[in-house]
């Protein structure tokens, strides 16, 4: 196992936290605004992370943009629609969470 | 090494077959339509999965495009019309009569389906040995599309055809067929469409390419194409299906090519689907191209039948007096 292998494979690890912080946020977070911010911010990092580490492990340049790219549009993806799920439960008048 | 990575291997597989199950229970029990269907995607999501773990990628595109992505977005929009129906999400619209028929239908169809696999004969690579002994022959370097398109064109020819009988069974109970949405669409969703669109045309057009020398084709091409169509769809302000006439065309389009090369190729060779050796390849690739955008119109066109009926003029009448009242005007 080389060096780059060792560090893909700690990228891949780190990773896991962020997606597990996510999925604990979308869980336990009182409120559909507060739920997005847990998802679309943890899950995405976490998702980079993933991608760095292939990237990593993969060695060949090909996949490694392809995998940049995949990043890319899940990162536009959502974003977008994080915003307008955000919209539409705005326009449906949920009021968003207050500490009480 | 080599015992750890088989041990993780089966775990993996376990955790999936598990997760599987449990979801199919859960979206099976659930009460809630809406929740219901937000686990049909995740079960569709982990069905791809699983069709990657057992080595059939094809399958797996095709089911996270269709199954999980295309097959949720209709579901929400039939629950979405479901509630501007004012019917509530909980009430079944199946009679008791009909529950207990569906159940035995159901049942009977398992009992053929399990009755059939386990009369299967043991699996022989006889077949593999077929089709790869075969291969010189088929006009394409990938095994599935060369079964798909040449060696088994005929099941592909009639499934396009079905498909196109969809789009018109929605067309005929569809008769108010223009879209129109509540509000001018958000900037962010047409920011989201000016970036999306063009790499969503490049990606269908790429992997139907690329169904010639590795997993892809017209199937999940199509469904990558109808995806965009629906993100189109879901933009537009107001969508006239009727006047629509690049809809209806591409809709039998599929079919026409698949037809006329079944018909040439019977007058020419003899036989339905025998393509000449030199030109089965790009033979292929053209019925694939035409089946792209047909599979790509009868996906966009269900969405958008679906969502149409739930805005036509009469509210609260269900679509049966609708279709009455046509009639009669047209009288």
């Amino acid at each position: 196992m080389s060096l780059t292998d060792l560090f893909g494979s700690f990228l891949l690890l780190l990773a896991i936290p962020f997606f597990w912080g996510g999925s604990l946020g979308l869980l336990r977070f009182p409120d559909i605004y507060t739920r997005l911010h847990a998802l679309t911010k943890a899950d995405n990092l976490g998702l980079g992370l993933v991608v760095a580490g292939s990237i990593l492990i993969s060695k060949e340049w090909t996949v490694g943009v392809k995998l940049i790219l995949i990043w890319l549009a899940v990162l536009t993806a959502s974003t977008i629609s994080c915003y307008l799920i955000a919209n539409a439960a705005r326009k449906r008048k949920i009021n968003p969470w207050k500490i009480p | 090494m080599e015992n750890s990575l088989n041990l993780a291997a089966v775990t993996f597989d376990g955790v999936l077959a598990l997760v599987l199950l449990v979801l199919a229970w859960q979206l099976l029990r659930s009460p809630n339509l809406f929740k219901a269907i937000v686990l049909f995607i995740s079960f569709g999501l982990m069905l791809s999965l699983a069709w990657v773990r057992l080595k059939a990628v094809d399958i797996a595109l095709a089911e996270a495009a269709i199954g999980a992505g295309l097959t949720g977005a209709l579901f929400l929009t039939a629950l979405d019309r479901l509630q501007r129906n004012n019917q509530k999400a909980g009430d079944s619209l199946i009679s008791q009569p009909g529950k207990v028929i569906a159940g035995i239908s159901v049942l009977a169809l398992t009992c053929i389906l399990g009755w059939t696999v386990w009369t299967l004969p043991p699996f022989s690579n006889q077949m593999l040995a077929l089709v790869s002994s075969n291969m010189p022959i088929s006009g394409v370097e990938n095994p599935v599309t060369a079964v798909l398109l040449n060696f088994r064109g005929y099941d592909t020819l009639l499934e396009i055809g079905v498909l196109l009988l969809a789009a018109v069974g929605v067309l005929a109970v569809t008769p108010s067929a223009v879209m129109v949405a509540d509000s001018a669409p958000s900037p962010i969703l047409i920011l989201l469409l000016r970036l999306l669109l063009p790499f969503i045309i490049l990606v269908s057009g790429y992997i139907l390419w690329i169904g010639k020398y590795a997993p892809g084709g017209a199937f999940q091409a199509g469904a990558v194409l109808a995806a965009g169509g629906i993100l189109l769809a879901t933009a537009a302000v107001r969508f006239n299906l009727s006047a629509s006439k690049a809809l209806p065309l591409a809709t039998g389009i599929g079919l026409l090519i698949f037809l006329l090369v079944a018909l040439a190729t019977m007058m020419l060779r003899g036989n339905y689907l025998q393509y000449p050796v030199a030109q089965a390849g790009t033979l292929i690739l053209v019925i694939e191209a035409a089946a792209t955008l047909s599979i790509a119109a009868v996906l966009v066109l269900l969405f958008v039948g679906l969502k149409s009926d739930a805005d036509c003029p009469v509210p609260g009448e269900d679509s049966k007096n609708f279709i009455f009242e046509e009639e009669n005007t047209i009288k």
